[in-house]
């Protein structure tokens, strides 16, 4: 039986972390970081506070503009800029 | 000529999210929502004279904005109201409770919630901003847009690994700003 790794450090801890705010973390992963946490207080810490952003902004509702609508105002509004422009 | 010169690309980078956000939570319609952003930044640019720097160029597109709304506002009302008049005629019971009982109210549905909602989310994008420009648009394309990191990835032309470095700052970043109010 090949040795299974349990304990890692607070780095890959960070990654795991990170990656279960995307729901992108495997069942392992989330066991390997419920175990770190249990001995590391640095990582407990963060993976509280980590946590709780993922909450915020879910409850926040924010939303914003994607790349391509934003590339289409901008286009739009220099158009517009141009033809002030002319008109002055 | 005003003094101030006016770069439309970066107005946007810097202040369509929040005119964005301000919006949607107020027409929930994202297709509504855009326009009327973009109305906003097509009569801003008309009006340039009119901005005399004593409010934040913010404050000032946001008053513009405001005024969009409303008119939004008033447009749809005013066709609910010819219609409802009609339908109300024909029913003597209700006479006289017609109209201001009708009139759809966009400000009064869960106006507290809303507004808390609205303030956070304010919060957010101000913290945002504060970002270096490729961590926001990492953070935003992957938190708040909820794009794939395959998607995001191509796009930005990084690689998955790059992705997460990227995250993870933000991350940090976004939770040391909202620290003091909200985590």
């Amino acid at each position: 039986m090949s040795k299974i790794k349990v304990f890692m450090p607070c780095n890959e801890a960070g990654h795991i972390c990170d990656k279960a705010q995307y729901e992108e973390a495997t069942l392992w992963d989330k066991i390997k970081l419920k175990m770190h946490v249990l001995y590391c207080k640095g990582c407990r810490k963060h993976t509280k506070i980590n946590t709780k952003l993922t909450e915020i902004i879910k409850v926040s509702n924010v939303e914003c503009l994607d790349k391509k609508c934003k590339e289409a105002m901008k286009k739009t509004l220099e158009q517009a800029l141009n033809e002030n422009k002319h008109q002055n | 000529m005003p003094d101030h010169q006016i770069n439309p690309n970066k107005w946007i980078d810097l202040y369509a999210d929040y005119l964005f956000n301000y919006t949607i939570s107020r027409v929930s319609d994202r297709e509504i929502a855009q326009d009327l952003v973009q109305d906003t930044f097509l009569a801003a640019l008309k009006s340039m004279k009119n901005f005399k720097g004593e409010a934040s160029e913010r404050t000032w597109l946001i008053s513009i904005l405001k005024r969009k709304i409303i008119d939004y506002y008033r447009k749809i009302n005013s066709n609910k109201g010819k219609a409802e008049v009609r339908i109300n005629y024909k029913d003597s019971d209700s006479e006289g409770d017609w109209l201001e009982e009708r009139v759809a109210d966009p400000f009064d549905k869960t106006a507290e919630d809303a507004l808390e909602n609205n303030e956070l989310g304010e919060a957010i994008l101000n913290c945002l901003s504060k970002l270096p420009a490729k961590q926001a648009e990492v953070f935003k394309m992957k938190t708040i847009l909820d794009y794939e990191t395959e998607t995001i990835c191509n796009e930005l032309n990084i690689t998955a690994s790059n992705l997460w470095v990227i995250i993870h700052r933000a991350r940090t970043a976004m939770a040391n700003c909202l620290k003091e109010n909200w985590l």
